[in-house]
């Protein structure tokens, strides 16, 4: 009986295919669309939290001054020996990398670029998560006598050497010549969209010598040992630094600390909420979707009036009549649900790769619009085919 | 007349329609009783309350007052699926507009009672193939009522309401689309359901030609019975 009744309604469908397709075309859009926004929402989330993990998990972040901009001037940068204490005095710091950072032009032959060189120690590798694509770190040498070698980021090799091995090269900066002895493998963009690739790094006492000329630091990187609490780490730092810096027991801090951890869940939690929003705001229009449903069944209802009053004179019940036109509603608004996901597949996978998202298949969201969307045909689909099962045989008869 | 064991009885059956000053008494009180088997053409012209008396006995409609006796179940009583059921198992329909589902083929139509009993595929086509052979329309199966002639549609109807075995059979003016001869073809395939299928027929005409068919002419004048006539002779 139920086989029967889904026959009758694909038949149905297929009678007013075009008034059909119409109808779906609502649960279609919305479907579509919810999945689509949750899809790339999800890979938004995705790629933030991976380019935060990209820059080292575990990894606190330590700048002079409270805030950004204006205010964190006059506050003192760290000094070497800041580093020194928190490697001696902490012993879940893994790996401590002060960082001396200066803007410079870099050249190689007839070309130039102008980046960011980063002084530090070794450090640097472990506490940035920086992996080599070619060459070798710093030795202890070359640490400590300041010599004039560099690890360069993909972007400074693209735009010096082009798709050339830059390792054994030497590249000019300002009035020094610098052996290229490492190739950094690129991470890409960061979470606040800055390139992190674009970066020459290159031993602090280097930098200081020949750069900046002082004995001053910009940021200390401190990573944290895998099972030990960043939060106590971060207390002890914060401890360590007042003592350091002369702070009063009741002033503040003049310095802040970073946890790429709680950026992550900042960020992440951030573009989840706006998943959420857009995904809500995309379901308003399967609701639409099931209206526009609703009216077509109820012209349906009207039109095939004598039909039901055949079907009834016959011997159908209420309950067969109502089934009938409830799954003709309901086989619709999954029509447009199955229509719908194929639509998001596409989209989102296009769209992935438009705006450089990871493409992650969500199978709970599809799951959920696809049922959603036969829900919709059942709410939407009852009152007209209540309407249908309440005819009076006689009159339906009778109808013209 | 006074069978005990009467097919159909209706005694003191009235049908009043709207209310207070408005009010349309279609029925005053019809007593009637039909034996299985009997060939019965109901007469009266129109707003006489033979389509209203037809409405009941086909169980579409319930009498305001009265009791209509079906095999001895009291219809009246009755909830509207409890009649749905009724009609399912017990009566086959036959209508003036043929009333045939469009775009649906002639054997597609016949099965639909069956779809209803919930028989299965298989048996449903072999019962429907059956009746269409009954009616004389073996080989038009497949053909939708637009593709066949008035009398074939009728045909098409006459096989769907009786493919289900039903004791009586209702036809409403069967003959009253069709041209005189295709009428008396109508007519003659109802004869032979009735003398050789033992189908008890109720047919409402207002044509003497195609009542003459009946072994039993009831005529309705004012919403109640005028006259009873029961010929020796079937045609």
């Amino acid at each position: 009986m139920l086989w029967n009744t889904l026959l009758l309604a694909l038949r149905a469908i297929r009678r007013n295919l075009l008034r059909s397709s119409l109808t779906i075309l609502g649960v279609v859009i919305g479907v579509a669309a919810v999945i689509t926004m949750v899809t790339l929402g999800n890979g938004a989330t995705k790629a933030v939290s991976d380019q935060i993990v990209g820059m080292g998990s575990n990894l606190l972040i330590l700048l002079p001054g409270q805030r950004f901009g204006p205010g964190s001037e006059g506050a003192p940068n760290f000094k070497i020996a800041d580093a020194e204490a928190i490697r001696n005095q902490i012993s879940s710091a893994e790996a401590v990398a002060p960082v001396a950072n200066k803007t410079v032009t870099t050249v190689y032959q007839a070309r130039n670029w102008s980046t960011v060189v980063s002084g530090s120690s070794n450090d640097y590798f472990r506490a940035g998560n920086w992996q080599l694509a070619a060459g070798r770190t710093f030795t202890e040498i070359e640490e400590r006598a300041g010599k004039a070698v560099c690890a360069i980021g993909e972007t400074v090799r693209d735009k010096l050497f082009g798709r050339q091995n830059p390792v054994g090269s030497e590249i000019r900066i300002k009035q020094f010549a610098c052996e290229v002895i490492g190739l950094l493998k690129p991470k890409g963009q960061s979470a606040m969209g800055s390139d992190q690739d674009d970066i020459v790094l290159m031993p602090l006492r280097t930098v200081q010598r020949r750069l900046t000329g002082g004995q001053d630091v910009n940021r200390l990187m401190v990573s944290v040992l895998e099972g030990a609490s960043i939060d106590a780490v971060k207390e002890q730092l914060i401890l360590l630094l007042r003592e350091h810096r002369n702070i009063g027991g009741n002033e503040e801090d003049d310095f802040r600390v970073m946890d790429t951890r709680q950026l992550a869940e900042t960020l992440t939690g951030t573009t989840r909420i706006l998943t959420m929003l857009l995904g809500a705001v995309a379901a308003v229009s399967l609701l639409v979707g099931g209206i526009g449903i609703m009216n077509i069944m109820l012209v349906s209802v009207t039109e095939r009036t004598r039909e039901i009053g055949i079907r009834l004179a016959i011997g159908a019940l209420e309950r067969d009549v109502l089934l009938q036109f409830l799954i003709e509603a309901v086989v619709l608004s999954s029509l447009g649900g199955l229509v719908g996901i194929g639509l998001a597949t596409g989209a989102s996978i296009g769209l992935a790769g438009a705006m450089q998202v990871p493409y992650l298949f969500d199978p709970a969201i599809n799951l959920l619009s696809f049922l959603f969307s036969a829900a919709v045909g059942v709410i939407f689909g009852y009152f007209p085919a209540h309407r249908a099962a309440q005819l009076d045989p006689i009159e339906a008869l009778r109808h013209e | 007349m006074t069978d005990a064991a009467a097919l159909i009885r209706l005694s003191g059956i009235t049908k009043t329609y709207g209310r207070g000053q408005a009010a349309f008494r279609a029925l005053r009180g019809v007593d009637l009783a039909v034996d299985a088997g009997e060939f019965v053409a109901i007469m009266g012209p129109s707003g006489s309350g033979k389509s209203t008396v037809m409405n009941i006995l086909g169980c579409l409609d319930i009498p305001t007052r009265g009791i209509y006796e079906f095999q001895g179940v009291h219809v009246e009583q009755l909830t509207r699926n409890q009649r749905a059921l009724l009609r399912r198992h017990y009566l086959g329909f036959v209508f003036q507009g043929f009333n045939l589902l469009a775009r649906t083929t002639a054997l597609e139509n016949v099965e639909l009672p069956l779809v209803y009993r919930g028989e299965p595929a298989a048996a449903r086509h072999a019962t429907a193939r059956v009746a269409l052979e009954q009616v004389g329309l073996q080989g038009w199966e497949h053909h939708a009522p637009a593709e066949l002639s008035g009398g074939q549609q009728q045909r098409v109807a006459i096989a769907r309401a009786i493919v289900t075995r039903p004791a009586v059979l209702l036809a409403d003016e069967p003959t009253g689309n069709l041209d005189l001869q295709t009428g008396h073809e109508i007519m003659d395939l109802i004869s032979v359901l009735n003398r050789d299928r033992d189908i008890t027929v109720l047919m409402v005409t207002h044509e003497p030609d195609m009542a003459a068919y009946a072994k039993r002419i009831i005529r309705f004048l004012d919403g109640r019975v005028e006259s009873d006539q029961r010929k020796e002779r079937g045609a």
